[in-house]
């Protein structure tokens, strides 16, 4: 029983090792998902100095007090050792310290939010997840594609995500972090890509029966020129991504093939956040100024007096809500005149303006 | 809308060829079982002294056997995950269309953790806490009753949604705005949400009662700090389940309402938020992990304790730890979506809390530990199981506390690793500990053994094939597999998709095997019985009655004064010890009170699926007013006469010291 | 419709062993332990609230539709029945059966009364396009209140069955512990309408 369980966790240890050959979490290519690979191994190993001893010794001491064996010291009554208890106890504390502040440095290091510190220009790429697709809009360059995602090498991209319908995860396996789409709300991730090549990009969230098929490539080039010659590639394009494009390909599709956009109307993703939400001048003359979205964030302290009388789990919901808020809810701020139609997307006298 | 709603023949699968056939098997073995029941003339025990009973033993054994149905649905769905995989890799499709497979993950997820884990649990906690504490039943034993059998309701609907709709296709956390009626026209979303609400009321009810039996209940002299440690891990459970469990009545009830009246909680329009969902789901659905864990620890701690015939170590070690999992448990939900896009300082704060839950978790191992330290430790099919969580929970909360750490949940959020986690803990923590605790109090619950050789052969598989399912999933966790996709299109995974299948299998052999083990000890229990009622030489008081322990489980009520009852009993002499004289024994009678209601609301929940509104009404009024004939029968009680119980009695002694 | 029932459930424990004098206890207790999941309940609903009062999706939001005055009312008079069913219960104890009566049928005319306006602020902001279906905000208003009316309807349909029991068969220890529990249930549903009052009416009225 003993050989079994060893080699059987030996077996695994030696299998995680060999994940690391073929692409995924532990072949990373970028700098976030470098530093998330060495983080999983360091907490393992510093795991494994509780893990294997707790193994060794619930084996051994199963064999070694085992009932046929009349020899070892039978104890029945003993119970207590205030030297054992305190050590159980603090060892564990101590190594929950140690991955404590390794958790609180590496969370705000990892942060998806927090940009990266280059030399390169980054460049923006918007995300929308669609039912089942991938729609990538590149504010800079005025193009569009589905289902495929360019960008240089060695240049941090900046992704502003959203969804156009249920919530998905927006996920490059290889590049690090993922983060979720929702609709009517913006979140941001930040990679970069150290090394050139197509990686494989999917939701990592399910969001229904089209979810399988809802990939994308992604595309680290060799050179900006490189990254330039693929935007003109779309650039050539006719079609043109509009409200009424939009529109048609926002139907429900699997399996959706790489589709290009030559050029994308003003504001394109912005409007898309903004599809779900009603405003009218009504609001704006009661000085709401349109802020729905971050309503959780200016009005955290009503919140909480509110959380106190309501209960303690009131008060935790409504704590991390109105934290969550203060980071999720990140959408542009409205115009003042944007329509009540949830989706007048060519509404030309929208105009942007970016929150942060 | 018609007489019947949105009810109609189309609602019924005929095009789904597995359905149908598992339709019939299940038709099939419906009339064999009730043929036997006439045969045997057994239809009048089964209600009068089953279906209607209020005895906390025979719940028991009823939760039970419901778990075990439902896990061979709950299984089912496993399987056909598992070889669906296996067959649409390299770009096939399989046998399973999204429209059904997306069925059956979420159905999977539901029924094994609401209908399997939980009524598994409760059932070992209805059959064992009273015994536990010296008491002659719950505090409310007709409340107890209704509990089961609006668990059952929500099984029950459940299972109609197989043959009759679809169930869910949103994986079993039902985010929104996936599973609002933009998204999920069909009735799936509202299978689910009557069959968890009614259930979860129930449960509801069941902590309540439980934390009132354990406060109220108590043999005399039995302190807090003396109570059996399972007990104790029931009772922090059940503190959990009356905290945690009105969160999902409130988020089910608002996603009831953004379904039928177009309110707007959590879609998508009308200002609408999502994310207040998953908040306020997993400020229960954590708590739920620990309510399942929990009852498993303490199951885990009386199996060590009695097989190395030792004193458990660090008992008050063991009641805080546990109760500091309960608190922390509330303040970790967060870690469920590190992805959201939460700061920086609240995710490693999260982070931080669920790390602390390793220690005393911990702590919990230790103590296992060194009790089994200079002990005499029986490897008896209970222990193996013990052994084997010992082994595989902590490399469970290894991979657990490597998801709390934001930055590696990152890349391995609702990846295969997480799936391979979580069932590294609720397989390796919960289902081991109910699997230790049935074989451990089978006997108590039955009167007879347990085929040893079976068990034994039952674990291997189950543990071996635990490993060969679940460790492949960890490796297709970091190689960027992401949950519930129904066909694979990367050759590198396909190896691992086939072993993992392959151990589902094993694992299905170690089911079989349970039910085998059944079969032959039932068959052969005449040679197996247990007589003195204490086969294992017991700590705890409910080893000190027969087996299966009389009705009225103790005929004078125990002296308390140790932490383990029993054996201070048998070492003073004071064991088995017949008084002079018996008193009578107030005991309540069997009621149709709890089956007939829940049968009224399990017709509302239908009806409510389909939108019948005369059905709604009927189950309605009908349930109250069995409700009321309830509350004002004067006729709900008895008493055992004295005769009667020293007649009882005096045969049990009979037995022991023949025994 | 769920919750209201456990409510009701507890009370069928006193009869469990009505011939015990320490049932009664276990059975307020009991009913202690449940009203303490309902706070859980509305908890949740009122943290639903306080993420959601201000996605008023252009619609009213709290400043526009809540009427003080008129709400001030409706709080008075659920206030007040709590007081008459305090005064019910020392009655019930002291076994005066007409006195308990009056004052049960004082504290139900009192519900009704605050059932009664609560109905019709509903009914006007729903027939001013104000309904639940408008926005987050109102989704979350009517949620909120409505579960707070519905428990107190809940109370008053148990008031009525209590009323019958005691014409009946008068002051036994059975309808004491029922009347026991049910007195706890209407204060808590006070407690519960004061947080309302004070999160929902006060706060979003300024």
């Amino acid at each position: 029983m003993l050989i079994r369980k060893l080699s059987k966790a030996a077996s695994a240890a030696l299998v995680l090792m060999l994940a690391g050959c073929d692409g995924g979490v532990l072949d990373p290519k970028g700098q976030i998902g470098i530093d998330e690979k060495h983080l999983i191994v360091v907490a393992t190993l510093l795991m494994l100095i509780v893990v294997i001893p707790v193994i060794f010794m619930t084996l051994y001491f199963a064999w070694k007090y085992r009932d046929s064996r009349d020899q070892e010291i039978y104890a029945p009554k003993w119970a207590h050792s205030t030297a054992i208890e305190t050590v159980v106890w603090i060892v564990p504390i101590v190594i929950v310290i140690i991955l404590g502040v390794i958790t609180w440095r590496s969370t705000h290091d990892l942060d998806p939010y927090k940009p990266l510190v280059h030399e390169a220009k980054p460049i923006t790429v918007e995300v929308v997840s669609m039912d089942w697709k991938w729609l990538f809009i590149y504010p800079e360059q005025g193009v569009a594609s589905v289902n495929e995602l360019a960008f240089p090498a060695n240049v941090p991209v900046n992704f502003k995500i959203t969804s156009d319908t249920a919530m998905n995860s927006f996920f490059i396996p290889q590049l690090g972090s993922q983060i979720y789409s929702m609709a009517g709300m913006t979140t941001k991730l930040h990679l970069i890509a150290n090394e050139p090549g197509t990686f494989d990009g999917i939701s990592a969230n399910y969001s229904g029966a089209g979810f399988a098929g809802m990939k994308f490539k992604a595309i680290a080039t060799q050179t900006p020129a490189d990254f330039d010659a693929w935007i003109a590639k779309l650039k050539q394009q006719k079609h043109r991504l509009d409200s009424v494009s939009y529109a048609a390909l926002a139907k429900p599709s699997e399996y959706n093939p790489v589709e290009y956009f030559g050029s994308v109307s003003k504001g394109m993703f912005d409007q898309i956040v903004m599809q779900y939400m009603h405003m009218d001048s009504h609001q704006d003359m009661k000085g709401h100024e349109g802020m729905d979205m971050h309503a959780g964030m200016e009005h955290t302290g009503t919140e909480h007096d509110m959380a106190h009388m309501a209960g303690e789990h009131a008060m935790e919901n409504t704590q991390n809500m109105a934290d969550m808020d203060s980071s999720t809810h990140s959408a542009p701020s409205l115009t003042k005149d944007s329509s009540t139609e949830p989706l007048s997307l060519e509404h030309s006298s929208t105009q942007k303006v970016e929150a942060e | 809308m018609s007489f019947l709603g949105k009810l109609s023949l189309d609602a019924i699968p005929y095009h789904e060829p597995i359905i149908m056939v598992t339709l019939a098997v299940v038709a099939i073995a419906g009339l064999f079982i009730a043929a036997l029941i006439t045969k045997y003339k057994k239809w009048s025990v089964l209600w009068n002294d089953w279906l209607t009973s209020v005895d906390h033993k025979r719940l028991g054994i009823m939760y039970i056997i419901l778990a075990m149905v439902m896990l061979i649905r709950g299984f089912s769905d496993a399987i056909m995950m598992r070889t669906q995989q296996a067959l649409a890799t390299n770009g096939a499709a399989g046998y399973l269309p999204p429209e059904h497979y997306d069925q059956i993950f979420t159905a999977h997820g539901v029924i094994m953790i609401i209908f399997m884990a939980m009524p598994f649990m409760i059932g070992l906690m209805n059959l064992v806490v009273p015994l536990q504490i010296g008491a002659r039943d719950v505090a409310f034993p007709f409340l107890n009753n209704l509990s089961f059998w609006l668990t059952a309701s929500g099984a029950v609907l459940i299972n109609i949604s197989l043959g009759l709709g679809e169930f869910a296709k949103t994986g079993w956390v039902a985010y929104p705005p996936l599973s609002e009626l933009a998204y999920s026209p069909g009735v799936g979303v509202d299978y689910y949400i009557w069959a968890l609400q009614i259930s979860g009321i129930g449960t509801t009810l069941t902590g309540v009662n439980f934390i009132a039996t354990v406060l109220k209940m108590r043999a005399p002299g039995m302190k807090l700090m003396q109570m059996p440690i399972f007990t104790w891990t029931c009772t922090w459970a059940n503190i959990l389940i009356v905290a945690s469990f009105p969160i999902l009545t409130a988020v089910l009830g608002l996603l009831t309402l953004d379904r039928y009246m177009d309110f707007h909680f959590f879609t998508n329009e009308g200002g609408g938020n999502a994310m207040m969902y998953i908040n306020l789901f997993w400020a229960w659905g954590h708590p739920e992990v620990y309510i399942l864990v929990l009852p498993a620890f303490g199951i885990f701690s009386e199996v060590i304790s009695t097989f190395t015939s030792k004193r458990l170590f660090g008992y008050t070690s063991m009641v805080w730890a546990s109760g500091v999992i309960s608190v922390l448990g509330f303040i970790v939900w967060l870690h469920h979506f590190f992805t959201m896009g939460s700061s920086a300082n609240v995710n490693a704060f999260f982070g931080v809390m669920t790390m602390v839950i390793a220690v005393p978790t911990g702590v919990k191992l230790f103590n296992w530990l060194f009790t089994i330290y200079r002990g005499r430790l029986r490897i008896t099919v209970p222990v193996l199981w013990t052994l084997g969580f010992m082994v595989t929970f902590t490399i469970g909360g290894m991979t657990g506390v490597l998801l709390a750490l934001p930055g590696a949940d990152y890349v391995l959020h609702n990846s295969l690793f997480l799936i391979a986690h979580f069932h590294n803990t609720i397989i390796g923590g919960a289902v081991f500990g109910y699997l230790a605790g049935f074989a451990f109090w089978f006997p108590k619950a039955t009167g007879f053994h347990l085929n040893e050789r079976l068990g034994k052969a039952s674990f291997w598989c189950w543990q071996i094939g635990f490993y060969v399912a679940f460790m492949p999933l960890y490796v297709l966790g970091f190689m960027g597999m992401t949950r519930r996709i129904n066909h694979i299109d990367n050759p590198a995974w396909n190896i691992w998709i086939y072993l993992a299948a392959v151990g589902a299998a094993i694992i299905l052999v170690g089911i079989i095997l349970q039910f085998v083990q059944l079969y032959v000890s039932i068959r052969d229990r005449d040679q197996n019985r247990d007589t003195t009622g204490d086969p294992w030489n017991g700590h705890t008081l409910e080893w000190s009655t027969a087996s299966p322990p009389q009705f009225y489980n103790f005929a004078t009520l125990p002296q308390v004064a140790d932490i383990d009852a029993f054996t201070d009993a048998k070492e003073k002499g004071t064991a088995y010890q017949r008084p002079k004289h018996y008193q009578a024994i107030h005991m309540p009678k069997n009621t149709p009170s709890g089956i007939l209601m829940a049968l009224g609301i399990t017709a509302v929940g239908f009806a409510a699926i389909w939108h019948i509104l005369w059905l709604a009404i009927v189950g309605l009024v009908g349930a109250f007013i069995v409700f009321l004939f309830r509350a004002y029968n004067n006729d709900v009680d008895y008493y055992v006469q004295p005769d009667e119980v020293a007649r009882i009695e005096d045969a049990h002694l009979n037995h022991v010291v023949r025994g | 419709m769920s919750i209201t029932i456990p409510a009701d459930l507890n009370v069928a424990h006193s009869d469990e062993h009505h011939e015990h004098h320490d049932t009664s206890g276990n059975t307020l207790f009991g009913f202690w332990l449940y009203l303490m999941t309902d706070c859980i309940l509305f908890a949740s609903v009122f943290a639903t609230y306080a993420v959601l009062y201000m996605n008023t999706d252009g619609g009213v939001s709290g400043k526009d539709i809540f009427e003080l005055d008129f709400v001030l009312i409706e709080t008075a008079a659920l206030l007040v029945s709590s007081i008459t069913y305090g005064l019910a219960l020392i009655f019930a104890k002291r076994h005066n059966k007409a006195a308990t009566l009056a004052w049960l049928v004082i504290t139900f005319a009192l519900g009704c009364v605050f059932i009664g306006m609560e109905v019709y602020e509903f009914h006007h902001l729903i027939e001013h396009g104000n309904g639940p279906q408008r926005s987050a905000f109102l989704s979350s208003f009517f949620a909120l209140v409505g579960m707070h009316g519905l428990h107190v309807t809940a109370g008053l349909i148990w008031m009525v069955i209590m009323m019958v029991e005691v014409a009946k068969t008068g002051l036994g220890p059975r309808s004491i512990t029922r009347l026991s529990c049910l007195s706890l249930f209407w204060h808590f549903l006070d407690i519960v309408w004061i947080c309302v009052f004070t999160v929902v009416y006060l706060l979003g009225a300024l």
